[in-house]
């Protein structure tokens, strides 16, 4: 099944959902690393490269999966959790799906501040519209590594709500995103 | 009557020593003046740069050029390489650490005059908050009367500075500096 059901999530979905968790999870281990590296060094140069590129097809893939969203509506939380539950579990997907517009917005902010656009690979570029305000590509910046680092957390109190719900709680709230 | 025309003869004279002595004004926001840099990348190219913002006066006196003085303060974050992840990186503790050393400043200590036009500037040059003295070595390149009422001197001046000198945390060795400056008099 492509779509979701009111009970289950669809192919389509399920495959966003971990293609997403992938990408946060390279994209952010990518970046940690390589803003250490040294002018010297042979990744210097195709890291960056390649942590934007697949950023930008991140950002593209965020797109589709929040029209998908709206087109095909998440199943509605299971009947066992509690009402705070629901409401933390629906706060934390609002706050994730925002960090990561934020995201990815600073970091395209970042490299283009100067007019240049981002190369993806070498398939198509994604123009630069400048500079919006003073400084942009600092300001950017900082905005891009804080908003990382709250992600990354966040996603990790995700992860470790949905392995609760799986092992303490015994719900199907894991395996429905897993199994069809 | 004597002391009269001596005491009139010295005041005069007071008076009149500032006017040879002119004091200038950068004209920077004109942006007829210019701060470039110009570093070697890796030994294949020049990479060229600039500091956008900065200002700064001189006063210089054909008569005694020796006593000629200038001080510049330059914004340490308008670095500009045409590229903004270079320029971000530049102002970084990498290099300029420009959040926290928001200046770099150049205050001359000693002028030279070699003739000709030609001047050597020894100055204090802060920068990355490490104060070297430096030597510019500068030519006039004219004066005179602007169409709109002022009076404008420029020069040209080129140094070099070694990165490890101001403590910066890469080093790539040499920059040198090409400075254009236009004063408009006070």
């Amino acid at each position: 099944m492509l779509k979701n059901t009111p009970t289950r999530f669809g192919f389509m979905a399920k495959s966003l959902h971990w293609i997403s968790a992938l990408t946060v999870i390279s994209l952010f281990a990518l970046g940690y690393w390589m803003v250490e590296l040294t002018y010297y060094s042979p990744w210097y140069k195709p890291v960056p490269h390649w942590h934007k590129s697949v950023g930008i097809l991140l950002l593209l893939a965020t797109i589709f999966r929040v029209i998908w969203r709206f087109y095909s509506p998440a199943p509605s939380a299971l009947a066992s959790h509690s009402t705070p539950v629901k409401l933390a579990s629906s706060l934390t997907h609002t706050a994730i799906y925002f960090l990561l517009f934020i995201l990815m917005t600073s970091g395209y902010l970042i490299s283009t501040a100067d007019g240049r656009a981002i190369e993806v690979f070498t398939w198509f570029s994604l123009p630069g519209l400048g500079e919006f305000f003073p400084n942009q590509a600092d300001i950017a910046g900082l905005v891009h590594k804080y908003t990382a680092y709250s992600l990354i957390v966040l996603s990790l109190l995700h992860g470790l709500a949905a392995i609760k719900h799986h092992l303490i709680d015994k719900d199907d709230t894991l395996r429905r995103m897993t199994r069809n | 009557m004597k002391k009269l025309l001596l005491a009139t003869a010295l005041l005069t004279t007071t008076f009149l020593a500032p006017a040879h002595a002119a004091d200038y004004n950068i004209d920077d926001k004109g942006a007829h003046a210019s701060i470039n840099f110009e570093t070697s990348h890796m030994g294949w190219s020049v990479l060229t740069g600039r500091f956008n913002t900065f200002s700064g006066e001189f006063s210089y006196d054909e008569k005694n050029i020796e006593a000629s003085k200038i001080k510049v303060i330059i914004d340490a974050s308008s670095i500009d390489s045409n590229h903004a992840e270079r320029d971000k990186h530049v102002r970084s503790a990498d290099f300029l650490d420009a959040s926290k050393f928001k200046n770099a400043t150049f205050t001359s200590t000693k002028v030279e005059d070699k003739g000709e036009g030609k001047l050597a500037i020894t100055g204090d040059f802060t920068l990355h908050g490490v104060t070297k003295s430096i030597i510019i070595d500068a030519v006039k390149v004219g004066e005179g009367d602007d169409p709109w009422g002022g009076y404008r001197l420029g020069f040209s001046g080129t140094t070099q500075i070694e990165m490890k000198d101001f403590a910066f945390k890469m080093d790539f060795g040499t920059v040198a500096l090409k400075l254009h400056i236009e004063g408009i008099r006070k």
